[in-house]
């Protein structure tokens, strides 16, 4: 071929130079060995582009050679895909049509430089592919196996799989047909109910008879026929409007649940009650009943809240907090590495685009729960494996936040077998905001009829389409491949430093994040601010062609912003559009006309009444009823030495350390992370709440927690929601945090969010029997929110709930426990007061502060011995209000030296992380009377910490605490932690070999464990 | 499209006084870290400038307006291609004028100048993957790579570094030992070659070690968090004006982000509130100052005669 030949195909195959080590070669053999039981032989891997883009032979390969192969490390093959001497089969691994490929667009932007030539990088020209040769000649089925559990996704990748010798079958995606302008038609107008629900079943409506009634009433009413015979529509809805009506009265939208009138009953008392909305009474109402304590005593800082995207406070007078969490569960349960960065990535969009818009993001926090890992059942019919699950949601957490560069900076992971149905995950996010963006106040969302709608960001695929309708049923076997989306971090990255940009220069006039529902979400309920909207899809930018109008409106496609802008200054806010590569389309305007209205091309697509859309959803009346569950308290034979229970504890699955999880995520990106998840010389000291600064030029920052204990649910949902939320809290009074409003105009903020997951809880004889126990557990858990709220005054800022975390299929429902997080955090004066759980000096004198209860129930101790128990810990909110008073007056007067709240596995646990920073000891004898030994060890008493103390400090921090400190022993230097109780030494253990027991427990183990105790386990994928 | 102010550039430096140190700290495409990079030379007492990478290359800010031209970690263009591949392959072939001239054209005019470069991180793999480090050759062509972890996975940890006392950089003036962290899943240096090898070292290039509790070079993992060549973690180009490392000193700019601050300050309660990884950055500030006072000295004397 001469250099004149210009081809417009091209594979470039980039191999490893002999000698180098090819890592990911060899983590696929010791997986498919490790997981899979299957031998590979020897793994080769290979990088592939496939190039749809004309170039000249000498183009071709300079691209190859300069800009893709790196001269140290790669041979460079074009145009042939050969396997290699001595490997017998392939696996290649492409991706599907319209799948984010940010390998290739990358690829795309460094041929446009090479050439110096514009080349549309929203256009997929590059196709970036995997290719594994394996040694051994394994049958097509375990090969499958490997690609289809260890390195891709049937639902986003195209996995090709066979013999060398047979040819290597290359995939390259072909994206679908011409345009699909079609609008259908769906007429309801004399459907039975029976066909209605198959209707809302077929289409992943997702709405119930009542529901579907309501909306076959809505067209059928004559004045909605005038009105849509005079804009030209069809008498019956189009798929667009019953997709948007869809979408809109979502569970995951609309939160329909927890509006919903809830039919009380206790069976225990004989109490009945009539709830008017779940989040009205016990979440919304509580927190203006804080709110009126707060101003009362001159607090004046919470600014925002349920209203927007996140919550906001007031930092100071030049600046705001921003704090936001919530789910990404079903996502997660079909893609667990896509559902996680999305969950990311989505939660950022939250305080990025709440009010104006463009706040700068300071942390993320997430915590996950998962089914045991070391779980080798048979597995039901689409479920993914427990590990494969919290692999891949690791791998999305690490890429979402790391290329965000976002530190991650706690977070938590639950286990319990009920989560390997569906997992949960969490994602929080804390920014700060300016007050006031070129003069206007950043957190108010104004429209007014004419400014401009923009979409900014991603362009829209079929991806993510019903993912707001797909969350609000139960999962099973059928879940809809659309329903995966895909994160790109990189573009959201250049979406976020626009939007700071474009704020800053006052060009925004508010913004909104495109989430579930996408377009149909975000400009739906910014219509509702000015009173209606004019979208024109035509104009709406598409990754491939073939998408219907309706599709688009309701794609989930990642990345994008719609933001909200005055005619004025447009063009100000193109260019920079332009100068920062981030795509913008005007796509329509706001209105005040009261409708809602779609065009493609001019036609009609879908108009509804705004005030139908938004108000029209039916209230559900729903039934609770409370049985408290039959439990017992078991015989455990006291034990005279408890060394080996404390290593075991220490070694379990909910206990051990996370080592290998946390330093796969960066935690102290942008410079400002005080309190990191480990601390001390030896980086293995677990730590109770993150402390994080807000900037280089003073030293006020915030403490961040998350409270979360569902095993406490099992014996009562009230005391598992109140033990959470105190969780949370005594977290941060732990790192040296204060209550809010204990003094007039103090400033401390606290700012909460709320995240319910449970299982469905709607009430039905054959399918959900005991909904009505299940629902009485959600009641009893916002009953202590309210409680807590109250006690504390602390408010809850914003919040979210799942409520349908089932996983269904071959006949068996796996149902998550009702589960709710509290994530906490609060203003910290001065970061450098902040106190860390590690010892710090011998002879300091180590006290437990609060009150140790016979409350076994639950612990983790009974979970060692296959018990669950009766005595649940209480919350005396009083009694803990009063303690967290006193430890900050004495953390005021520098009397603390170390502090760590107690929990999981009670004093014995929390005595041995505190040694794990620097290798200190302690001598510790217990009070001789009392409460029984394994009592004092093990139980899990809520609002108590271990604190230790300077020995000149002794007399003033006891003359404070009073009796609400037990003096237990001092700080050793030699590195023994001994536990003596009437007259016996009761637990005698190194430092180091306890950490060890924590280290080397089954997550490290699992995800191949990092510390300097234990260097002999491999990788996995 | 300066990020840290609604004006232009030329304002902000019009606002510069005289003789300050100008530090220009490049973002945008996926860049993360300029935020703890320009609070550096601020700390440091100089003036930082946040730009866009798209106003360098699109000339409506200059390099040449600048002392020093820094590329700070994150992950530009995604990683995607290989740690800093896409930004190396722009500042090499993205043409900035109709006469053929590249960035990296005026970023050999700006050493040339006797100014400075630094690269952390996702930066210090820009100039491995451009050739600036370690340029034995002088021609700006890659000699040796950063690739992925012997770990095969991306860790934050922190380590501790000792400075070659053969390194000649004034960015590592009378440092000798230091604590940082490393959070990079691609910092693994592979020299090619035992030639390539002993030039760096003959030449002192390579400036930082990962070591041990003795003090000791290692290759000992997670000391050596990598597995890199040389155990090194940082190098310099022969002129030491160009100097690369893959920790973060910018992520250690105040005592309390070290993982053992607390306890340290209950030892030593007086010690500095500055972190170790500032030094650098007031090394470079204070070297510049001088040679600004020295030139300016030196006009002084051209004009008074």
């Amino acid at each position: 071929m001469s250099d004149t030949t210009i081809q417009s195909t091209h594979t470039i195959q980039l191999t490893l130079k002999p000698g180098q080590h090819d890592g990911d070669g060899q983590r696929v053999a010791e997986a498919a060995a490790r997981h899979l039981g299957l031998r590979t032989g020897r793994v080769r891997s290979a990088a592939l582009y496939t190039v749809r883009y004309p170039l000249s032979e000498t183009q071709l390969r300079d691209f190859a050679t300069r800009c893709l192969a790196d001269p140290v490390l790669h041979d460079v093959r074009l145009n042939e895909l050969t396997g290699a001497e001595g490997y017998a089969t392939y696996i290649l691994v492409a991706r599907r049509p319209g799948v984010t490929d940010d390998e290739g667009t990358s690829a795309q932007n460094a041929l446009a430089d090479l050439l110096n030539e514009p080349l549309d990088v929203h256009t997929q020209h590059i196709f970036s592919k995997k290719l594994y040769l394996l040694e051994n000649d394994l049958p097509e089925t375990n090969l499958r196996r490997i690609a289809e559990e260890l390195l891709g996704n049937k639902l986003i990748n195209w996995l090709e799989v066979g013999r060398v010798a047979d040819g290597i079958r290359d995939y390259t995606p072909r994206p679908g047909g011409g345009a699909e302008a079609i609008t259908e038609v769906v007429s309801l107008t004399g459907l039975s109910d029976a066909e209605l629900l198959q209707l809302s079943k077929d289409n992943i409506y997702a709405l119930n008879l009542e529901e579907m009634r309501a909306v076959r009433d809505y067209f059928a009413a004559a004045d909605t026929q005038a009105e849509r015979k005079a804009a030209g529509l069809p008498a019956d809805p189009t798929d667009c409007e019953l997709e948007i009506i869809a979408q809109t009265w979502s569970e995951h939208c609309k939160h329909k649940e927890f509006a919903a009138v809830i039919n009380y009953k206790d069976t225990e008392t004989g109490e009945e009650k009539q709830i008017d909305s779940l989040f009205k009474t016990y979440i919304k109402n509580a927190t203006s009943e804080v709110d009126r304590q707060l101003r009362a005593n001159g607090n004046d800082w919470l600014i925002k809240v349920f209203s927007d995207n996140a919550g906001a406070v007031r930092i100071n007078p030049d600046s705001l907090f921003v704090w936001k969490v919530e789910t990404h569960n079903s996502p997660s349960a079909i893609d667990p590495y896509g559902g996680a960065i999305t969950g990311i990535l989505g939660n950022n969009r939250d305080p990025l685009a709440t009010g104006i818009g463009g706040a700068r993001l300071l942390f993320n926090t997430n915590v996950l729960c998962f089914g045991n890992p070391e779980f080798d059942g048979q597995l039901l019919t689409g479920q993914l494996h427990p590990r494969r699950i919290l692999e891949g949601v690791r791998k999305g957490i690490e890429d979402g936040g790391n290329k965000s560069g976002v530190p991650t900076v706690n977070g938590a992971i639950v286990f319990d077998d009920r989560y390997a149905g569906k997992p949960l995950v969490y994602c929080g996010t804390g920014a700060v905001m300016p007050m006031q963006f070129a003069g206007l106040d950043s957190w108010e969302k104004k429209i007014d009829a004419g400014d401009r709608i923009i979409m900014a960001g991603g362009r829209v695929g079929k991806d993510g389409i019903h993912g707001a309708t797909f969350s609000s049923i139960e999962l099973d076997e059928t879940a809809p491949a659309t329903a995966v989306q895909i994160g790109s971090p990189i573009t959201q990255k250049l979406a976020m430093d626009f939007l700071l940009l474009a704020a800053r220069r006052g060009l925004l006039k508010c913004s909104t994040d495109n989430g579930a529902g996408g377009l149909s979400s975000s400009v739906g309920e910014l219509a509702g601010i000015s009173g209606g909207a004019v979208v024109e899809l035509e104009r709406v930018p598409l990754k491939y062609p073939g998408l219907r109008p309706w599709e688009i409106f309701v794609s989930e496609s990642q990345e994008r912003f719609t933001l909200v802008v005055e005619p004025g200054k447009m063009a100000e806010l193109l260019a920079l559009g332009q100068e920062m590569e981030v795509e913008l389309t005007d796509i329509g305007f706001f209105t005040a006309d009261g409708f809602l209205d779609v065009r493609f091309d001019g036609a009609p697509v879908a108009r509804l009444n705004m005030e139908f859309l938004h108000e029209g959803v039916p209230r559900k009346t729903l039934e609770a009823e409370w049985t408290k569950p039959a439990t017992a308290e078991p015989q455990i034979p006291a034990a005279t030495d408890y060394t080996e229970t404390l290593a075991q504890l220490l070694g379990s699955l909910n206990i051990c350390s996370r080592e290998s999880v946390i330093r796969q995520y960066d935690h102290e990106v942008k410079g400002r992370t005080i309190v990191k998840p480990l601390m001390g010389a030896t980086g293995q000291a677990p730590q109770d709440a993150a402390v994080v600064r807000f900037n280089f030029e003073s030293w006020e920052g915030v403490a961040v927690s998350n409270g979360i204990l569902p095993r406490y649910g099992d014996l009562d949902a009230y005391d598992m929601s109140a033990g959470s939320f105190d969780e949370a809290v005594r977290q941060i009074i732990a790192v040296g945090g204060k209550l809010p409003n204990l003094t007039p105009g103090d400033n401390i903020f606290w700012s909460v969010n709320d995240n319910f997951c449970v299982p469905d809880s709607v009430y039905d004889p054959a399918s959900n029997p005991d909904g009505k126990q299940k629902l009485a557990k959600l009641v009893r858990m916002c009953e202590a929110l309210r409680d807590a709220t109250a006690a504390y005054c602390i408010p809850l800022t914003s919040g979210k709930d799942s409520m349908k975390n089932d996983f269904k299929a071959d006949g068996v429902k796996i149902s998550v426990p009702p589960t709710v997080l509290y994530s906490m955090t609060a203003k910290m004066e001065d970061v450098r007061r902040a106190i860390t759980s590690d010892f710090k000096q011998a002879d300091d004198v180590v006290y437990l502060l609060g009150e140790t209860h016979d409350e076994l129930g639950g612990s983790e101790f009974y979970a060692l011995h296959g018990q669950l128990g009766a005595n649940v810990p209480k919350v005396d909110f009083a009694k803990a209000k009063a303690l967290y008073t006193l430890i900050g007056q004495a953390n005021d007067q520098n009397l603390i030296q170390s502090c760590h709240d107690l929990s999981d596995g009670g004093l014995a646990v929390a005595l041995a992380e505190t040694t794990f920073g620097y290798g200190y000891g302690a001598e510790i004898e217990l009070p001789a009377t009392g409460l029984p030994l394994a009592t004092q060890l093990f139980s899990e008493s809520h609002s108590r910490f271990v604190a230790t103390v300077a020995p000149e400090d002794v007399v003033a921090f006891e003359q404070l605490l009073g009796e609400r400190a037990t003096r237990l022993g001092r700080v050793t230097a030699d590195s023994k932690l001994t536990v003596r109780h009437a007259g016996q030494t009761v637990i005698a253990a190194d430092s180091a070999s306890l950490r060890t027991a924590w280290t080397n427990g089954p997550v490290n183990n699992l995800l191949g464990v990092v510390s300097n105790y234990n260097l002999s386990h491999s990788n996995s994928l | 499209m300066v990020q840290d102010s609604a004006q232009g550039a030329h304002k902000v430096q019009s606002e510069v006084q005289a003789g300050a140190v100008r530090a220009l700290v490049l973002t945008g495409f996926g860049i993360n870290c300029e935020e703890e990079f320009a609070a550096a030379y601020r700390l440091a007492g100089a003036e930082a400038t946040i730009v866009h990478f798209n106003q360098v290359l699109h000339g409506q800010v200059s390099i040449h307006d600048f002392d020093v031209l820094n590329f700070p970690g994150g992950f530009s263009f995604g990683d995607d291609l290989g740690s800093g591949v896409v930004l190396a392959n722009k500042l090499r072939y993205r043409q900035t004028s109709a006469a053929g001239r590249t960035l990296l054209d005026d970023i050999k005019q700006f050493i040339a100048d006797g100014k400075f470069v630094l690269g952390i991180c996702n930066g210090f793999q820009v100039l491995v993957k451009l050739g600036l480090l370690p340029n034995l050759g002088g021609d700006v062509t890659p000699e040796v790579t950063l690739t992925h972890n012997a770990s095969g996975r991306y860790e934050d940890r922190w380590v501790t570094l000792r400075v070659n006392p053969a390194s000649r950089t004034p960015f590592l003036t009378g440092i000798d030992k230091l604590e940082v962290p490393v959070r990079h899943g691609e910092g693994r240096l592979v020299v090619p070659d035992d030639a390539t090898r002993a030039a760096i070292e003959a030449a002192g290039l390579n400036c930082l070690s990962y070591i041990d509790a003795n003090g000791d070079g290692t290759s000992e993992y997670p000391l050596n968090p990598n597995g890199a060549d040389l155990n090194c973690a940082g190098l310099t180009d022969p002129t030491g004006q160009v100097f690369g490392l893959m920790p973060h000193p910018e992520a250690f700019l105040a005592a309390y982000n070290h993982p053992d601050w607390a306890r340290r300050r209950r030892q030593n309660p007086g010690a500095s509130e500055e972190g170790e990884g500032l030094q650098i950055f007031k090394n470079i500030v204070a070297h510049i100052a001088e040679k600004h006072t020295t030139k300016a000295a030196t006009v002084q004397l051209a004009n008074q005669n």
